[in-house]
């Protein structure tokens, strides 16, 4: 089992008038954005390719064509340009959806968002909104060269004013992103690129199940939970599933909001099952596993078996393609710390 | 336009450029063959306006720094020598236009109509800018140099979007106006927005106030060609003016404003100026620069060039000049007294803005400090008067 278990707990809520269609997360990015620039004239996407080639991995594909040059705009090849004109867009009282090719290009935007995207409404003594969406596809295993499989989240988490998302799945994809752009704060919107080929079904004509801001529980279980986001959630069923031959039942949490983080349904979870497993792409040192641990030692300390394990990349900068699935949180490690929080 | 091209292509920065001047240092109005037209309509009224507008400028920016001395701002980052440049350009907006200034455009501000007082309360650590850009077009101060000339670019992007460009309308058609300096340029956001200004054709005006000084670091430090002459490079009209000179930073910008309003696209305009005083109050420019420039560069001083002007053109008397003296004093002395009535920050209210609406992580971390400040020994009123919040919430 991979995401079947998500898409049969929100398919009968979201059962719609016509057939759920059978997109992957590409498509399903595709049909969030191209609904919210119907829905409101004021939305703008903007990035590099994002026009007549559709972008790099074709997320933006047909936009142009169909809403024309001013409202899907191709960009001069400058990042911090992207951002920082996306903030005077805001401020004239549009909605720019900005695409970063990359996740290790969002580095020369760094000052846009973390000092001026994220600041504004504060600085402005809630004067000024920054309704902002900033796509980056990010995370590795599609053998890239580098700075093009980074997991750039916890600079991001960790600057106040910014909300940081990410999806795991085509019918989450599909709403988030409509839900970031019409909300009126800043959102870091991050798509996990290896797992954009991924299909499901999504019922385009349905609503959300769930606010943006709230972690799912994917799969139930009752011997220890794992919780992980992005591209790392299928990873970690497929551990679940795993897990199963073992006789161990995983229940595994997409945290899906990075910040605000939602723990109340890890908290709940790990005061029945009694243990816990974080899971992420990004190297380890201060990234989200250490805030999860941290929380929810503070949190739940009397219901732990065990200490907290991370199963994350390594503190290295992310290594060369032919060694980077040793890099990267397998079903295998993931197991193996599973394994660990029964050994206390 | 005009766009001075000088045969150097050494590349060094000529000491004494060409330059756009109307009034020469000793207050003589130097005629034009282009811009003089560009202030045609300016009357004996409109100069003493903008005499007005100098004369405050630089009484409020004389107040700050002794505020500061007085430890009642933190930082003050003075415009003395700048006020030309600032007020000149300034008065050739129309409301509907909008500004992006970096933190050193207190003239610009006052023109705008923003409260000195907010300047003060931003610098005294009160608050980061309590004044509505909605309302004034004036938006917020940037410390992070450059940043805010993709955010003006941006901004004129949506101008040319709602179509408030071009119609002819002297109270639609819409311009915006970026201000840095000559450390700026350097940046890459400056450059990145001259870019973005040229391909998009944004009604964009930069400009930019080469004071040529980036705190110790000389314009030699930052470039090889004059500024002006970079404009060129990025596809558009570029011209240096004499940033001492209000009529002619007037001139100069009203026409780049209006090129900008008529959807002619973007102007890179350098205002050639010198900052008299330090980089900000922390600064302490006797360490690199000599005394001889700054004798040098108080003969073309800006305010008693116009005030020359007008004496010798009859275009005000004594009374004018004391009134708008005894003004400048009474501001000073309203601003000396109200800055330290600035009220006080509520610790918790770090916690108001942070979002549009609160996160239960902030909620919890307000009502943390709420209650840890609760446990100190003093009165529960005054407790909960520095927590912000009311006796029901802190239970």
């Amino acid at each position: 089992m991979t995401q079947t278990g998500t898409h049969a707990a929100t398919g009968g809520q979201n059962a719609g008038a016509s057939a759920p269609a059978t997109l992957n997360l590409v498509k399903a990015i595709n049909a969030g954005l191209r609904r919210s620039l119907e829905n409101n004239d004021k939305v703008l996407v903007m990035g590099e390719d994002v026009g007549k080639l559709g972008g790099v991995f074709r997320v933006t594909d047909g936009l142009q064509k169909d809403f024309g040059e001013d409202r899907v705009i191709d960009t001069p090849l400058a990042e911090s340009g992207i951002v920082g004109t996306a903030v005077g867009l805001a401020l004239r009282g549009y909605r720019p959806v900005c695409e970063i090719q990359f996740d290790g290009f969002v580095m020369p935007a760094f000052d846009q968002i973390v000092s001026q995207v994220a600041k504004m409404h504060f600085r402005s003594g809630g004067r000024l909104r920054m309704p902002i969406v900033i796509r980056i596809p990010y995370g590795g295993s599609i053998g890239a060269v580098e700075h093009h499989s980074e997991s750039p989240e916890a600079y991001f988490a960790h600057t106040p004013g910014l909300k940081v998302v990410t999806c795991s799945n085509p019918l989450d994809a599909y709403w988030m992103i409509q839900q970031a752009i019409d909300l009126d704060d800043p959102v870091v919107f991050l798509e996990p690129k290896r797992r954009y080929y991924e299909k499901a079904e999504v019922d385009v004509d349905g609503s959300p199940d769930l606010p943006l801001e709230a972690a799912r529980v994917v799969r139930p279980g009752t011997d220890a939970t794992v919780a992980a986001y992005g591209p790392m959630v299928k990873t970690c069923l497929d551990a679940a599933t795993a897990a199963t031959e073992d006789g161990r039942s995983l229940e595994v949490i997409d945290l899906r909001t990075l910040s605000p983080l939602d723990l109340t349904s890890v908290y709940e979870s790990v005061r029945r099952t009694g243990r816990l497993v974080v899971v992420h792409e990004a190297q380890r040192t201060l990234g989200i596993g250490a805030e999860v641990a941290a929380r929810v030692t503070e949190e739940c300390f009397y219901s732990l078996e065990a200490p907290v394990q991370r199963v994350t990349g390594y503190d290295t900068p992310y290594p060369p393609a032919r060694v980077e699935e040793e890099y990267l949180p397998d079903l295998d490690r993931v197991l193996d710390a599973v394994d660990r929080t029964f050994t206390f | 336009m005009t766009v001075e091209t000088v045969a150097d292509p050494a590349g060094a920065v000529p000491p004494e450029p060409e330059l756009v001047q109307l009034l020469t240092p000793e207050g003589q109005r130097v005629p034009h063959d282009h811009y003089d037209a560009l202030i045609s309509d300016v009357d004996a009224v409109a100069v003493q306006q903008m005499y007005r507008d100098l004369v405050l400028t630089r009484r409020v920016d004389s107040e700050a720094v002794a505020l500061q001395r007085q430890g009642e701002l933190g930082l003050w980052a003075s415009l003395l020598g700048q006020e030309a440049a600032q007020v000149g350009s300034a008065r050739a907006l129309r409301q509907q236009d909008h500004v992006f200034p970096t933190y050193r455009e207190h003239g610009v501000a006052q023109c705008r109509g923003v409260d000195p007082l907010r300047l003060l309360a931003l610098f005294r650590g009160v608050d980061q800018g309590e004044w509505d850009p909605r309302e004034t077009g004036f938006h917020l101060y940037t410390i992070v140099v450059g940043a805010q000339t993709l955010h003006a670019t941006g901004y004129a992007m949506g101008i040319q979007r709602d179509g408030a460009i071009g119609t002819g309308d002297p109270d639609r058609d819409a311009a915006v106006i970026a201000y840095f300096g000559d450390g700026a340029s350097s940046q890459g956001d400056v450059n990145e927005s001259f870019i973005w200004a040229s391909v998009t054709n944004a009604p964009v005006v930069f400009f930019c106030q080469n004071n040529q000084w980036a705190i110790s670091e000389p314009l030699e430090r930052q470039t090889r060609v004059p500024l002006y002459r970079r404009a060129g490079g990025f596809g558009f009209p570029g011209v240096r003016v004499d940033g001492n000179d209000v009529l002619a930073c007037l001139a100069v910008t009203r026409e780049a404003l209006q090129r900008a309003r008529d959807g002619e696209g973007p102007t890179l305009v350098e205002a050639f100026t010198y900052r008299m005083g330090a980089h900000t109050t922390t600064d302490d420019p006797t360490r690199y620069r000599l005394n001889a420039d700054l004798e040098h560069w108080k003969l073309k001083d800006p305010i008693e060039r116009v005030k020359a002007y007008m004496i010798r053109s009859d275009l005000a008397d004594q009374a004018f000049f004391d009134a708008v003296e005894a003004e400048a004093e009474e501001l000073a002395v309203h601003l000396r007294a109200a800055c330290r009535e600035l009220p006080e920050p509520t610790p918790t209210s770090i916690f108001d803005n942070v979002y549009v609406e609160p996160t239960p992580d902030l909620v919890a971390q307000r009502e943390a400090m709420a209650a840890y400040l609760d446990t100190f020994d003093v009165g529960e009123e005054e407790s909960h008067a520095r927590a912000g919040i009311s006796g029901e919430v802190a239970r």
